[in-house]
């Protein structure tokens, strides 16, 4: 049996409560962003990018029994760390969690200005084309 | 003669912003061509209009009306003076810079026809692009693009041969958003007037740095937005030669800018009116009088002084650290550094400067073909103003050191 989304949101809540200020905070983002898989280059294009104004995210997701799995990828390393927390929050999930998931977590772990319309780095963007593939996958699988 | 570290003390006093924190740190406000901060006097202005004489101008008999319409129109004639302008009602006061090349462009739309041509510089922001792009659509004219090279230099040999007796209009900024670059508008309208073409130069990044003379220019249209010195948001200047005003179309129709109304038929007012429909921004324009006031207390050729000694400083600190490109490496810049680190996103040090209280932007600028052509996604630029001391840039190097060594 694999966690649950809120159960790894605790988990992530609980790893960065253990930073004693923002350059742990930051040096640990930048890590996640390097360990992260990449995307398969032919996911790399157009199809699966969502424009921000300063950072570029491409997303894809594939469906696997009844859960979605995603891989992500950015030209900014933090946006990448971010999606790395994004994807082992939302990847091998069911649709029907991803859809119902909160997303508050990000503020609890000092990352709320990533997730700032003002940014415009593509993160709010994800989270809401992650929703939209479950919302896309939950149609499929009840057909 | 510049300005001293003692000088810098005393105009940072007349800032209240610069002296909060932000993320722990004290601010280091980098942000100056996006919008320049605000002294106290400046915000007391705005204070004392809604305090004291906060009512409708040019159409109240009573008294207040008198007193608001009195002080909006004394701003007008401190921006007429501030930028040698012949007569007051050139001075046209709108919301902005990008207001103001829209009324004109609107016009253009009306007065151009199939087959014209209008220049535009490779320089341009998005707001001196598009505007232009649209009244092309509606009139058929060709947009024709003078070319830049690495340094961020316009050709100037390219652009004399895109001129001719088929252009209309030449519009380009006065120094460029994203780089800096001081563009040589003397040559530029010398050489359009030859075809007798009109130009429309962007101050808004001028603006805070050098003090246009615009009637030694000999400029058709000078667009500028108090907010990028020291003024308020929502207020700018739109200055037109009065023949070429009066031959445009007005922008917008409503109050203020008639003379007579009638179902059949309207009548336009004189100028500025008939380019100010409805009631203007009066707060702003009286704010924007007292910014002008503040920055000629101090002295363009001291900022400009000063400026130049932060600029060199900063270039000299910044290209000591090893992977850096400067963009727009021109002799003829104002304030404005915009660089890269070799392998790492413009957002990722942003995001790290802000976590050290140092304000930049990141990005295109709203200025994309600039970056199409360095072939980036964008740059952090840090754009400096006279109220940032020297301690300050010596912080902002620290802070991009610390950001190359996180992210390397």
């Amino acid at each position: 049996m694999s966690e649950s989304i809120a159960e790894i949101q605790e988990e992530i809540i609980d790893e960065f409560s253990m930073f004693d200020d923002w350059m742990q905070r930051y040096e640990y983002m930048i890590s996640l962003g390097k360990s992260l898989p990449l995307i398969d280059q032919s996911y790399k294009t157009d199809d699966y990018l969502i424009k921000g104004c300063q950072s570029k995210v491409w997303v894809h997701a594939s469906l696997d029994g009844d859960r979605l799995f995603f891989k992500a990828d950015s030209d900014a390393i933090i946006t990448k760390g971010i999606i790395a927390i994004l994807i082992r929050v939302f990847s091998n999930q069911k649709p029907e969690d991803i859809i119902e998931a909160e997303t508050s977590f990000i503020d609890e772990i000092g990352l709320k200005e990533h997730l700032s319309p003002t940014r415009a780095n593509g993160l709010l963007s994800m989270i809401k084309q992650i929703k939209l593939y479950a919302i896309a996958f939950k149609t499929q699988l009840n057909q | 003669m510049s300005l001293s570290s003692n000088d810098i003390a005393r105009i940072r006093a007349d800032f209240p912003i610069l002296s909060r924190k932000v993320n722990g740190s004290d601010l280091v406000y980098l942000d100056n061509a996006a919008t320049a901060q605000t002294p106290q006097v400046v915000i007391d202005s705005i204070v004392d209009y809604y305090s004291k004489y906060n009512a409708n101008i040019h159409r109240g008999v009573h008294s207040l009306s008198q007193e608001a319409t009195e002080a909006f129109e004394l701003a007008r004639k401190k921006v007429q003076q501030h930028f040698n302008i012949a007569r007051p009602e050139e001075v046209i006061f709108t919301s902005g810079t990008t207001h103001s090349i829209n009324a004109v462009a609107s016009g253009y739309a009306k007065l151009l026809s199939a087959g014209d041509e209008l220049i535009v510089s490779a320089l341009e922001h998005h707001s001196n692009i598009v505007p232009w792009q649209m009244a092309c659509e509606q009139s058929g004219a060709v947009l024709k693009v003078i070319p830049m090279d690495q340094s961020g230099a316009l050709d100037m040999k390219a652009y004399e041969q895109l001129l001719s007796e088929k252009t209309k209009l030449v519009f380009c900024n006065h120094v460029s958003n994203a780089l800096g670059v001081i563009n040589p508008i003397e040559e530029l309208i010398e050489k359009a007037h030859q075809v007798g073409a009109a130009v429309l130069i962007d101050g808004a990044q001028a603006a805070p740095h050098i003090k246009a003379d615009l009637q030694a220019l000999d400029v058709d249209f000078y667009t500028v937005s108090a907010h990028k010195f020291c003024g308020p948001t929502g207020i700018g200047m739109l200055y037109g030669k009065k023949e070429r005003l009066d031959a445009l179309p007005p922008y917008q129709g409503g109050g203020e800018m008639i003379a007579t109304v009638s179902f059949e038929n309207t009548t336009y007012a004189d100028l500025p009116h008939k380019f100010e429909a409805g009631t203007p921004n009066i707060a702003g324009g009286i704010a924007f009088g007292v910014a002008l006031d503040y920055m000629n207390s101090i002295g363009f050729d001291q900022i400009a002084a000063y400026e130049k000694e932060l600029l060199i400083l900063a270039t000299t600190e910044l290209s000591k650290i090893e992977g850096v490109q400067i963009y727009g490496a021109s002799h003829q810049k104002t304030a404005v550094l915009s660089f890269n680190i070799q392998g790492i996103h413009p957002y990722d040090i942003g995001s790290i400067l802000d976590q050290m209280g140092v304000a930049v932007r990141t990005g295109h600028h709203c200025a994309q073909p600039i970056m199409d052509f360095y072939e980036i996604p964008g740059t952090v630029r840090a754009s400096f103003s006279f109220y940032n001391s020297k301690e300050e840039v010596h912080r902002f190097i620290e802070a991009v050191k610390k950001a190359k060594a996180m992210l390397s």
